[in-house]
């Protein structure tokens, strides 16, 4: 393990993570021996497929026509005149083909998964984006594919569940543990083992053992990318703030990663605390967890004294997890990035409010960063930019909301 | 010499494996975990495996995921792992014990921690199931420091080019996961098993012990032909699951057909 000094910052904040994969201390490899040499042979091939131009063209190619890149950087004009402060514009990831970030990640891991000859596509998902995302890709690449959802995400999410059967996925509810994001990724690494000579792995986040928070975040950085040169375009600077909801942290880590060396430009991560972190049910691992290894990775976890996990709440599934990818661990410890708590009841006010104020309706997940918008926006200057990544479209969460107002739909 | 190298020892002299029985602890309950211990060495186990239960059991099947989770639902903590260590060494102070998990539990409050309270409690070995060799400064050099083997697990996947980086820093004996899966739930082929531990028998002078899908008494007598050591669990664990604290009694009967079977595969070898 790299030990970390966190008084000695490197020139670069983006040249992570080392050669054993890690960020500072967190990251690196903590899998099954049967997993071993499979991880290996992944950081192998995803080296050659950096190192290809064809590999890039081809990835450019779908982003721009299955996808639909780039996404729009949208000046929110109604909701920056209703909080009254900085400018705040939305990068539009909802507008992407399947409607959230994930599908970035999918298209570049398929594209991996077929490099290495894999026959058999597997993933776990929470809100079922990701779920939906890789059922696509598969369909889209002639692939079989299983999704590991747990059997209450399976109950609250079921437009995205009735989806990914339509695209020929098989959805697999997990009954184990509280039967949610965790628990499913429990079974993927499972069927993984089992079946590791065939299967790709395609991981929904910046989790997971080494190479997975790499190269998803490198696939996911296309966000940023385009984000720093549309708001160059627009207000020929840079933003003085980004904001985005954290669950495993992809969306956020692809919006902050191309500006993590400006230092003019604050970040925010909005973790779900669910009914509040004094509650102890929240899904904040940063607030209210420590680090530990789980999922093939150290990082901050949600645990008790004697590691053993503890349940996380969010009334986003998709940020129901009691961990959080390693590279925000280390952004945090270095004070890089600022994690910020938002409950269940503030999402569902945000999300209210951006459908009336912009006729957007938000993923949940999207709604904890839009809650922390809410709050500092009015706190700073009318000529002060702020960009929020608006990771999803709220959808697949309308009979969530509906319950939770008591509407039967 | 150690515990875990003079058992083997005894047993390659009587020219037969060692019979490995693999329980979670606490398992219904902590305090009935050591009953059930008691019968494993009265069937006639060489090495006890005590499994440290974990929220998430990664790579577990049905059976053991359950055994972690009651463990879990009876209380069992980390104190409760070391103190029936503890009480198991001062009932038998030659049966070697092996304590099995998942890292997090382990490294919790620090390796240097962990690996001195399992020495005090009499702990010989520590499998971890998610440290693979890349891993081991995480560990292994806390575990050595302490006098306590960090076994080594080999599985299919386990090529010659990289069974060198496995066998490094290993000790005790290595240990062979003879199917790319989870616990319990699929059998290797007798074929596979026999060139795997060829292989590894080639690479290293530790015993070879091999595990996952031993069922009963006749795969362990297969694999007694052919390796120094037979793991068996999920087999124990499912009668622990049928017979609750009243476990020992059926679980000592199974360990000794299993037993018996290791003896015969002896004889088999010598004839
Ligand atoms: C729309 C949306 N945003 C955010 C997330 C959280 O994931 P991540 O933190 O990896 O972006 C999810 C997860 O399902 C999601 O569906």
């Amino acid at each position: 393990m790299t030990a970390s000094n966190p008084s000695i910052r490197p020139n670069t904040l983006r040249s992570g993570p080392d050669e054993s994969g890690h960020f500072g201390p967190y990251g690196g490899r903590y899998v099954s021996e049967t997993l071993m040499p499979l991880i290996l042979d992944l950081e192998r091939e995803y080296r050659a497929a950096q190192a290809d131009p064809a590999f890039k063209a081809e990835f450019d190619d779908l982003m721009t026509h299955y996808v639909g890149r780039p996404s729009p950087l949208y000046f929110a004009e109604r909701l920056t005149e209703h909080l009254g402060g900085a400018k705040i514009y939305l990068k539009r990831e909802e507008l992407n083909h399947t409607g959230a970030h994930k599908i970035n990640n999918c298209i570049g891991q398929i594209l991996l998964a077929r490099r290495m000859g894999k026959t058999r596509i597997i993933a776990e998902t929470g809100a079922g984006s990701h779920g939906v995302a890789t059922a696509t890709v598969a369909a889209r690449f002639g692939l079989p594919c299983t999704i590991f959802m747990g059997a209450v995400d399976v109950e609250r999410q079921q437009p995205n569940v009735f989806r990914m059967k339509l695209l020929g996925a098989e959805v697999v509810p997990v009954t184990s543990g509280a039967q949610t994001l965790k628990d499913a990724l429990n079974e993927a690494l499972r069927d993984w083992v089992a079946n590791v000579h065939d299967t790709f792995y395609i991981i929904g986040t910046v989790a997971g053992p080494h190479p997975y928070p790499e190269l998803v975040r490198d696939f996911q950085s296309i966000i940023g990318q385009e984000a720093r040169e549309q708001i160059l375009a627009a207000e020929g600077r840079l933003p003085d703030l980004l904001v985005a909801a954290v669950g495993g942290g992809s969306n956020a880590i692809g919006l902050f990663h191309p500006f993590l060396d400006d230092a003019s430009v604050k970040m925010i991560g909005a973790e779900a605390a669910g009914y509040g972190i004094d509650s102890g049910k929240h899904a904040s691992s940063l607030a209210g967890g420590s680090p530990g290894v789980l999922h093939g990775n150290r990082t901050y976890l949600l645990q008790d004294d004697d590691g053993q996990i503890t349940e996380a709440h969010s009334i986003s599934a998709g940020l129901d997890y009691p961990g959080i990818g390693p590279e925000h661990s280390w952004l945090h410890d270095i004070g890089r990035v600022e994690y910020q708590p938002v409950t269940d009841d503030e999402a569902v006010a945000s999300f209210q409010l951006l459908a009336k104020l912009e006729g957007i309706i938000p993923a949940l997940e999207t709604a904890h960063a839009l809650a922390v918008v809410e709050k500092v926006a009015p706190t700073m200057a009318r000529d002060q930019i702020i960009i929020i990544n608006l990771s999803g479209r709220g959808d697949k969460d309308i009979p969530t909301i509906a319950k939770a107002q008591g509407v039967t739909i | 010499m150690t515990r875990l190298a003079d058992s083997f020892a005894r047993s390659r002299a009587e020219g037969r494996a060692a019979l490995i029985a693999f329980v979670t602890g606490g398992d219904p309950t902590p305090a009935a975990t050591g009953a059930i211990l008691d019968a494993l060495v009265e069937g006639g186990a060489d090495v006890i495996e005590l499994g440290m239960p974990f929220t998430d059991p990664m790579a577990d099947g049905p059976a053991i995921q359950r055994a972690n989770l009651r463990a879990l639902a009876a209380g069992t903590t980390t104190n409760d792992l070391l103190a029936i260590a503890t009480a198991f060494r001062v009932r038998h102070p030659q049966v070697p014990l092996v304590l099995m998990g998942y890292a997090n539990p382990m490294v919790r409050r620090g390796a240097e921690w962990f690996a001195a309270e399992a020495a005090r409690a009499g702990v010989d070995g520590v499998i971890c199931v998610d440290i693979p060799p890349e891993a081991d400064g995480a560990l292994g050099p806390a575990l050595r420091a302490a006098g306590i083997d960090l076994i080594r697990l080999a599985t299919p996947t386990t090529d010659a080019a990289r069974l060198p980086a496995v066998l490094d820093g290993a000790s005790g004996f290595l240990y062979y996961v003879s199917v790319a899966g989870i616990t319990g739930t699929q059998q290797a082929g007798q074929a596979s098993i026999e060139t795997a531990v060829a292989r590894f028998k080639a690479a290293t002078d530790l015993p070879v012990a091999v595990g996952f899908g031993v069922r009963g008494p006749e795969q362990a007598e297969a694999i007694g032909r052919v390796a120094d050591g037979v793991v068996v669990g999920s087999a124990i664990v499912d009668l622990i699951a049928e017979h609750g604290a009243q476990a020992a009694g059926p679980v000592r009967e199974f360990i000794s057909t299993l037993s018996a079977a290791v003896k015969r595969a002896a004889k088999e070898k010598a004839a």
